[in-house]
């Protein structure tokens, strides 16, 4: 779903000796094959299925329109899209300023930060199941947290009151994938000329001052990068959920890729779960799209001019 | 095996792959691609990782001594994950010789797809086959008059449990009628417990309640006529009047706190019960063992009760009427060359419920479907719930499959979610029933 960076690689043929650009063409080839195998037929096979009746055993019949517009009519589809809508939002409000911090604070190279780093790395290293399962037990209302640690705020219907069902998603899908984002601001941060900050000091600015005029700008294209995998990352997010809550209280947490599941692997409906496949790679790369033109339409220019 | 596919067969086995492939399901979908096609009379079975795995396994390896000629090769996996994979292999045409199945709606669509084989020959041939498994169990296997699926493992209804140390604390009987349970409810949260513990997390015990709901109180034509998809068939009062007594029952308090964050798979639900934080729970016999394990000395002290869902005054249903799962079948797949088919089918016929795979499954805490098993229940463990849940299986009227299991797969995780709402009392009963017909009419 990251496809569109491709396109941005074509420069003027390099000409070598014997004056042939040909030769050189051959080695897009590896990169094409695989791409065109794992990633455009596929996406072909779904555009044609999304017009076809198939329920994942029998035949596959002509379905014409219908599948999109019974999918298009269906207010789940709608609603789960804005629940996606909604989940990377606020997912996106919660990650990017820990993981700022947090990459900032592990960049150092002190030995307790660099402890404290791996301890950080944890949560990426469980697979999405086991996270889910284990804070299903942990929310239960009677023999979780709560009934462990007396505090009456602990003592919740997390997953049964469809408001707290969303925010104990976004926290837990936050809590499994900060501690990735972070990894990438730390290298992004370690990446910065440390003379631009003995620079700084020199000319008397403190931490904080080095924080939003040097660290923050300097950090622009690790927030672009970071940014995109978090946001179409929570498109494919389907299996902690599916864990989780299974989309519930109702359709509270039913977010796009699950309701896709739901209706291909529950409904046996291929047809509509390849209708609601196609949206959600189009969404997925109008919102990559979306995040690169943030980025500015000089991105090959250098944030490091007079380091 | 793979030159004598027909193209249409190739263009579906496309299909299939290009699904699983665009959709990312690889968990479920394609993990592992299909079994391994072996060649000659060796059959290849799936399974499922649960109690009667061992047994399974038992009864493969003794079958592969006796045969060495015509293995079985048998994988196991867990339900949910297993259900995406073996329709994607079927619709691959790379099911294993020996399907693992619920019947209902799954084994109906195999059926219309000409997935599985009729079975009916070995039936007429080997009459003592189908002679041995009780007829309410055998009949979910058989669609139109032919047997497409044979019962492979135990008999699972419905029942209520009650921790009798709480109902002699608050004075009262197990309830027998649903006025028995209203009047229940205040005397137990009078003593400070929850009346009735429920998984609201997993959705289907919340289905129990209502199936035993609508037949106590409509008779089971109700179901039949929703089952047929006749138009409007969810208006029926039973269902709207089954629907009301659940969430009065949710507004009584019959319910424990927060129930919807109860998950039944935790096991917290019956935690509940035998922890003497709730009264009553209303689940399947196969959750004995569960308690069991969770608290032995709870079933050892004879703290346990169990009694059959109570009746409605002045409700059509036949009281000996109960729901659950009648057992698990094995269907055989219509892709396996013919002599995998045969070693398949002889297995079904000979290495099922021989002496010791009957003995097997009675020693899991399980009651295998067959006639009359009741006699050799008497020297296992827990004899004394074993034979009440044969009785149970023997004697109903009917044995309902459960409805999320019997209806067509699209319709089941609508009417769990439209349902668990209703509990929720986050959609009305109308609602529910408008939404049903809707989704029925599809």
């Amino acid at each position: 779903m990251s496809a569109p960076t491709l396109t941005r690689t074509r420069k003027p043929g390099v000409k070598s000796i014997d004056g042939t650009r040909a030769s050189l063409a051959w080695l897009t080839v590896p990169a094409l094959v695989f791409f065109v195998a794992f990633a455009i037929i596929p996406l072909g096979g779904v555009i044609v299925l999304s017009f076809m009746h198939w329920d994942g055993i029998g035949e596959i019949s002509w379905a014409g329109f219908t599948n999109w517009a019974s999918v298009l009519s269906d207010p789940l589809t709608g609603g789960s899209l804005w629940t996606t809508v909604k989940v990377i939002l606020i997912s996106c409000a919660i990650q990017i300023p820990i993981s700022l911090l947090l990459g900032v604070f592990t960049a150092g190279f002190q030995r307790y930060r660099a402890v404290l780093s791996v301890l950080f790395f944890v949560p990426i290293l469980l697979s999405s199941a086991a996270v889910a399962l284990t804070f299903t037990a942990l929310l239960d209302p009677n023999f979780g947290l709560s009934g462990a640690i007396p505090i009456e705020a602990l003592k919740q219907d997390w997953l049964g009151n469809p408001d707290l069902a969303l925010a104990v998603v976004v926290f837990v899908l936050s809590w499994q994938h900060i501690p990735f984002h972070v990894l990438v601001y730390q290298g992004g941060v370690r990446q910065i000329p440390q003379s631009l900050y003995e620079a700084a000091s020199i000319d008397g600015a403190n931490v904080v001052q080095q924080f939003f005029t040097i660290t923050v700008p300097q950090l622009k294209y690790t927030f672009i990068t970071s940014t995109t995998l978090m946001v179409v990352g929570t498109l494919t997010y389907f299996d902690l959920i599916f864990v989780l809550t299974g989309g519930g209280p109702g359709h509270a947490t039913t977010v796009l890729p699950l309701f896709m599941y739901l209706e291909g692997f529950r409904a046996n409906d291929m047809g509509g779960a390849s209708v609601l496949g196609v949206i959600l790679a189009v969404f997925g790369l109008g919102l990559a799209l979306l995040i690169q033109r943030l980025g500015g339409k000089n991105r090959q220019a250098s944030q490091l001019e007079g380091a | 095996m793979f030159s004598v596919l027909s193209p249409q067969r190739n263009r579906r086995r496309l299909a299939a792959l290009t699904v699983a492939a665009a959709l990312g399901i690889t968990i479920a979908g394609c993990g592992s691609g299909g079994p391994s096609q072996t060649s000659g009379a060796t059959a290849t079975m799936w399974s499922l990782t649960s109690g009667d795995q061992p047994v399974i396994k038992d009864a493969v390896a003794q079958w592969n001594e006796k045969n060495p000629d015509r293995k079985i090769t048998v994988e196991f996996f867990a339900s949910d994950a297993y259900k995406a994979k073996i329709r994607t292999a079927v619709g691959a045409g790379q099911a294993p010789t020996l399907i693992f199945n619920w019947t209902g709606g799954v084994l109906q669509s195999y059926v219309d797809n000409k997935a599985v084989e009729d079975l009916s020959d070995l039936v007429k041939e080997k009459p003592d086959v189908a002679d041995r498994y009780l007829p309410s169990v055998l009949q979910n296997g058989v669609i139109d008059g032919k047997t497409y699926a044979l019962p492979m493992n135990k008999v699972n209804p419905a029942t209520m449990y009650f921790n009798k140390d709480l109902l002699d604390k608050a004075g009262i009987e197990p309830p027998k009628t649903w006025d028995d349970i209203m009047a229940a409810v205040p005397k137990l949260k009078a003593i400070g417990v929850a009346p009735f513990a429920l998984g609201g997390q997993t959705k289907w015990p919340e289905l129990i309640w209502l199936e035993f709901l609508v037949d106590r109180e409509g008779g089971s034509g109700v179901w039949e006529r929703i089952q047929k998809g006749e138009p409007d068939a969810w208006s029926d009062p039973a269902v709207l009047d089954a629907l009301k007594k659940i969430q009065q029952l949710v507004d009584a308090g019959g319910f424990q706190d927060s129930f919807a964050s109860t998950a039944s798979n935790s096991g917290s639900e019956l935690a509940l019960l035998y922890t003497g934080k709730a009264a009553m729970c209303l689940q399947l016999s196969s959750q004995f063992q569960a308690i069991k394990q969770g608290s032995p000395d709870f079933i050892a002290n004879d703290k346990l009760g169990y009694a059959p869902f109570p009746t409605i005054d002045g409700g059509k249903g036949d009281p000996s009427y109960t729901v659950g799962s009648p057992a698990n079948f094995f269907s055989v797949s219509s892709t396996a060359s013919e002599a995998q088919k045969k070693t398949a089918k002889d297995f079904l016929a000979s290495g099922l419920f021989n002496d010791s795979y009957t003995e097997g499954i009675i020693k899991t805490g399980a009651v295998p479907p067959l006639k009359g098993v009741d006699s050799k229940l008497g020297t296992a463990p827990d004899s004394e719930f074993l034979k009440y849940t044969y009785d149970q299986a023997a004697n109903a009227s009917t044995f309902q499959f459960s409805w999320d299991q019997a209806v067509d797969p699209s319709l089941a995780d609508t009417l769990l979610t439209h349902l668990s709402q209703v509990f929720l009392k986050q959609e009305t009963p109308e609602q529910f029933v408008d939404a049903m017909n809707a989704a029925s009419k599809k």
